[in-house]
């Protein structure tokens, strides 16, 4: 199969209501590394993971993927995980099987594959639970076994422990960790700094809409290069 | 004369009579009602969650014929459904005019409008709320109407609701289409309206009655299997 990885930002920009959200992100997004999106709130991190799903359409610049896929294709490949996920109402096994028809998985493979989604999330117990009456941690757990289900090449997970307890929290990071082992390019943002340096491969500084710094974790974490990721990582209020 | 106690007692007498007649017009007012909303919710669903998500030039000007298609004059509609079933009509052949095919014509079109209305809004905020997700899942607009149809059902059931409540209330459509022929066309709202004209207002007022509560029971086993629903699925 061919991959859709690298992932290339050219000029990545976008604009509304005569406002520039986000402007000039120009990145390669190398297959294999975790790549963390850091930034104050408003710097346009969720914004660039919406454009690198295909959610929203850049403005300026282009969002470039490998293997000439068109977009539904694109999409089969990615997967994304929301702050607050929605799920259907419909049991958390249902949920699952969703998505697995919406990717034109065989209907006789969907059971096995939903029920083993579940059991790697620790749903397994909880399969014929209406989805909508879960904790926040077990939704988002779902929502993560919704992605595993699907074997996406790349993860984007926008803030997903920010409303979350730590234990809540420290599942997400295994689940991100497993993801990365099975190969599975990982794209998050996070307000969590301790977060952030147990698993950023890479770091993706934006602030005000601009793409400030860009490298590897350990660089960045402990030498940054601008005066605003040293105030950031120093807890600073910026605006 | 108006005597309340008078209408309870043929109300009563009626019902314990296991009056032939009047369960034979009870059948037919629930059978064409339910018919209606039937045929109005296999349209009026799908045609108001493809307004709610679809964009097109002159959308607005469809949403707001639609909500104005809600307070469609039962009158109206029923001579103009008389007009396309009778004899020399383009659609007299199929020799429907009064019969309880027509009716459930009749009440279907009243009842379309105000299931596509109504259901257009709540697609409408479900997309507002699942709209993004949805999209990252790579679901199909296609798909999006029945995922979003099926996730509304417990609010679908109040909008169906507001069909029923409408063809089960109204009179003027049946009364042309069906031509209240006693024993083959004659419903609650026209069997009411006949006894009053007769000066029968007991009888009317009794009749009224039974209405009521067939609707209230209607309405109460809905609500029931709503809440059960709930319970099943969250």
């Amino acid at each position: 199969m061919i991959s859709i990885l690298p992932l290339e930002l050219r000029g990545l920009g976008y604009s509304a209501g005569g406002r520039r959200l986000l402007s000039g992100v120009t990145a390669p997004r190398r297959a294999g590394l975790r790549t963390i999106v850091l930034g104050p709130n408003g710097a346009g991190k969720s914004l660039l993971l919406r454009l690198c799903n295909g959610l929203i359409q850049p403005t300026e610049g282009d969002v470039r993927w490998s293997g000439g896929l068109d977009e539904a294709d694109l999409r089969r490949r990615q997967a994304m995980v929301f702050q607050r996920p929605v799920l259907l109402r419909r049991s958390a096994l249902g949920n699952i099987r969703y998505v697995l028809s919406l990717r034109g998985v065989a209907r006789r493979l969907r059971q096995d594959l939903a029920e083993e989604a579940l059991d790697r999330f620790g749903l397994g117990e909880l399969a014929r639970r209406p989805a909508r009456v879960l904790s926040g941690g077990e939704r988002q757990r779902l929502a993560l076994a919704r992605a595993w289900a699907v074997r996406p090449e790349v993860l984007f997970l926008d803030e997903p422990t920010s409303a979350l307890d730590p234990a809540a929290t420290l599942a997400v990071e295994i689940a991100v960790h497993d993801f990365h082992a099975n190969g599975t390019k990982i794209v998050m943002t996070t307000h969590d700094l301790g977060q952030a340096r147990r698993l950023a491969d890479e770091v993706l500084f934006l602030s005000r809409g601009r793409l400030v710094e860009h490298g590897p974790a350990a660089g960045f974490f402990q030498a940054p290069a601008t005066a605003q990721a040293r105030a950031f990582l120093a807890g600073e209020l910026m605006c | 004369m108006f005597d309340l106690a008078a209408a309870f007692s043929s109300a009563i007498a009626l019902i314990a009579g296991l009056d032939a007649e009047l369960f034979a017009i009870v059948r037919l007012s629930l059978g064409v009602s339910l018919a209606a909303v039937a045929i109005a919710a296999v349209i009026g669903l799908p045609l108001g969650a493809f307004l709610a998500l679809a964009r097109f030039p002159g959308r607005e000007v469809v949403l707001v014929a639609l909500n104005a298609l809600m307070g469609l004059p039962p009158v109206v509609v029923g001579l103009a459904v008389y007009v396309l079933l009778s004899r020399a009509g383009p659609l007299g052949s199929f020799g429907l005019l009064f019969t309880p095919g027509a009716m459930v014509i009749a009440q279907a079109v009243l009842v379309t409008p105000i299931i596509a209305a109504l259901g257009r809004q709540l697609v409408a905020d479900l997309w507002e709320a699942y709209g993004e997700q949805l999209r990252s899942l790579g679901a199909p607009r296609l798909r999006v109407i029945g995922t979003l149809l099926w996730d509304g059902r417990h609010s679908l059931i109040t909008v169906l609701l507001a069909g029923f409540g409408r063809a089960a209330a109204e009179v003027g459509a049946v009364m042309i289409v069906g031509g209240n022929i006693k024993g083959l066309t004659r419903t609650m709202t026209t069997a009411i309206s006949l006894e009053t004209s007769k000066g029968d207002l007991a009888m009317a007022l009794g009749l009224g009655m039974i209405l009521l509560a067939v609707v209230a029971a209607v309405n109460g086993a809905a609500f029931a299997a709503g809440a059960w629903a709930r319970r099943v699925s969250g």
